[in-house]
Parts: C-alpha cells; structure tokens; sequence
C-alpha cells in the first residue's frame, strides 16, 4: 500500500505540476486549467503548475473584498471555499497523505538518514493560528491606502512558494533578482529551516504551519473516507503509534486532527484487523467484514 | 456485547453528503457572481508575494 501511496502522490505532484513549456516561456502557465483547484498544497506560480493553489487564492479574496465590493462585485471567496470544502468534505487530511506536492518532499526529505526526533503536540494548534491570521483576518483587514491587503502567509511564511516558485522564477527571470531584499531572505530561512526540521522530524510544515492541513482537519468527523477502530479488536499493543508519520495514537484517537490516512497503521502495524477503511459509515477494503479478533471463539465477518 | 463500532458497521453516514452538498452550494453560488475569472486572472499572473519579492 505504501507504494501504491508513493505512486498516487507522484502521480499528483505531475499533475498539478503538468506544463512543461516554461524553459521556453520563461514564465508560468496561463491557461484555462488555472480554474482548477490543486488539493494539495501546490504554489500557483511555480512555473509548471497547472491549477491554483487554495490558499493563495484566498487570500487574494479576502486582500481585495473592499475593492471587489467597491466595484460592484460580490466576491467573498465562495468558489475557493466551496471547492476547498468539498475537497476537505470527500477526503479531509487523506488528502496531505496522498495529494499533497509538500508533503511528497517533507517525506523524502525525511528518509534521509539522520537522528530523529519528535514533534512536540503543542505546536499542532499552530497552523489553526496561521489560517486565521495570515490567511484570513491580516489580509482582510491590514490594508494599503487603495484598500488592498497583503497575501500575509504566502509573503512572509509559505516554504513551498519560495521552494516551487521563488527559486524556479528567479532562475527563468535573472532580473528578477534586483528586486529580492529582506522578505526573500526571511522566506528562504524559513524554507532552508523546513527542510533541515524535515530530515530530523516527520512533516513538520504539515503539523504545525499548513493552513490547508488546518482547514481539511475541521473535516475529521465529517469526511466521506475515514479509518476507523474496530474497539474489541484492539489489544492496545500501541503498535499503530509507533508507525504513524503524523504521531496519533490511533487506537486513543481514531478520529484525530492530525490523521492523514496515509493507511501505515492499518496495513504495516496492527496485527489484529482493529483498523478498517469506511466510506460514508461503510466498510471496505482489507478489514471491511472483521469483526473479532482472528483465534476467539466469536471471530467472524459480518455480512 | 455488540460493540458501537459492530452496532454501527453497516449505517450509512448522511453527514459527509450533507457537508459536501452545502460546499457545493456555496461553491455554485461562487460561480454565479463571477469568481471563477476572477481566481483565473489571479492564478495566471506571477505572484510576487509568493516569490517573495512583492
Ligand atoms: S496496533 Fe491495532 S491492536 Fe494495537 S493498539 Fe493499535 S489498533 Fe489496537
Ligand atoms: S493514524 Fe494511521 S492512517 Fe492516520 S496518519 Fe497515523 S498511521 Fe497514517
């Protein structure tokens, strides 16, 4: 499963990453597909990429509400959250496990040998900070004297804009280098900081900084493909904690924020068939009709 | 003893459809008032935020 898992990310990193004309061009795409919204997290202006990336798009919706409205146009946002949300309603944080170009790179990036450490829960509830400030409430209300707010996380946080887009236009556009100052080099510290924090712990950006992670975790209870624990399986031999790359502990917190159902526990750690798939409330897949503990006497599968 | 997740197993949970219904909706509604051209005008031109330099 797990390298069906890696297929399905590549795969999806080449898709919303599919145009390959910019050596040529020296610029991005600008075709229709641009409508399209990237599930995952993926810089629209990275020069391959194919659709837009949510949560630059939104915030460009909430930095120019006051000129849209000034203009007679009703634009709050509601195609980039209808889109995001039934995204987040289908799938929730499956999606950063396995549609996600930054979360592909966080995990290769921690293959790479070295100690590893933990990362401390507390700072999970960071990314519901940067959501709200820097994707909603700064850039709707710190604004210019136009009336234009500021793309706040996209500006002075997003490691992935300065990874898939900084770096790739600086190198296509060399003039663009004259204009680089403090904001850039703030940017590529945070990006280089990511990366070093990516070989030693697992996802970093994703546990504590993604705002899309944070926005597809309000979904943990809603979503239309979930993990769920079969309770009188489980013999809390705590197996399913020791694999997961997002440290829940599955069989305390079945429907915990922080799941990506990237599917490890169910298929690498737990020898009792405690976790099964379920789509809308349905089982399916590996442990869809188990029901008991395989060797008691009450072992069987419902039908 | 029938556990919650065996009482359960075979309910079909209405709340996704309900949630992804209300998105669509609103997601619809975007479309209606023109947002679509207005996130392609956005999406097709460099960003310069995002590269840092804006
Ligand atoms: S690995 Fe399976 S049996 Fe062990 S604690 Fe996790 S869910 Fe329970
Ligand atoms: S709880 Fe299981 S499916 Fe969820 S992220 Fe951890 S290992 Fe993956």
């Amino acid at each position: 499963m797990e390298i069906v898992r890696k297929w399905i990310q590549a795969i999806m990193a080449l898709l919303v990453n599919g145009s390959w004309s910019f050596p040529f061009t020296r610029t991005i795409y600008q075709g229709p597909l641009k409508v399209v919204c990237s599930p995952g997290l993926n810089c629209y202006s990275c020069p391959a990429a194919t659709t837009y990336c949510p949560i630059g798009s939104l915030q460009q919706m909430m930095a120019g509400i006051r000129i849209a409205l000034e203009n007679g146009q009703n634009f709050f946002g509601f195609y980039v959250v209808g889109t995001m949300g039934v995204l987040g309603g289908a799938f929730g944080r499956l999606i950063c496990g396995w549609a996600c170009p930054f979360g592909l790179i966080q995990e290769l990036l921690h293959k790479i040998p070295s100690k590893k450490f933990s990362i401390p829960q507390k700072l999970n509830y960071l990314k519901y900070g940067f959501l709200l400030f820097f994707v909603i409430l700064l850039p709707l209300t710190v604004v210019d004297d136009f009336g234009y707010g500021e793309l706040w996380f996209c500006k002075y946080v997003c490691p992935a804009g300065t990874l898939e887009a900084g770096l790739p236009m600086l190198m296509l556009q060399p003039g663009l280098s004259r204009t680089i100052g403090i904001v850039f080099f703030n940017k590529m510290t945070i990006l280089v900081g990511f990366i070093l924090w990516s070989i030693l712990a697992s996802r970093p950006f994703c546990r504590t900084t993604c705002p899309l992670g944070a926005f597809y975790a309000f979904f943990k209870k809603l979503k239309l493909v979930k993990l769920r624990l079969i309770e009188e399986n489980c013999t809390k031999c705590e197996e399913c904690h020791a694999v997961c790359p997002m440290g829940v502990k599955f069989n305390e917190s079945p429907e915990d924020a922080e799941c990506i159902s990237c599917l490890k526990c169910m298929d690498k750690a737990c020898k009792f068939n405690a976790i099964s798939l379920e789509i809308a409330g349905l089982p399916v897949g590996r442990n869809a009709g188990v029901r008991r503990r395989p060797g008691t006497k009450q072992s069987n599968a419902v039908m | 003893m029938i556990g919650k997740s065996e009482k359960t197993s075979k309910r079909v949970r209405v709340a996704p459809f309900v949630t992804i219904l209300f998105f669509v909706i609103m997601g619809i509604f975007g479309i209606m008032t023109g947002e679509v051209r207005r996130v392609l005008e956005q999406a097709v031109q460099v960003c310069l935020s995002c590269i840092g330099i804006g």
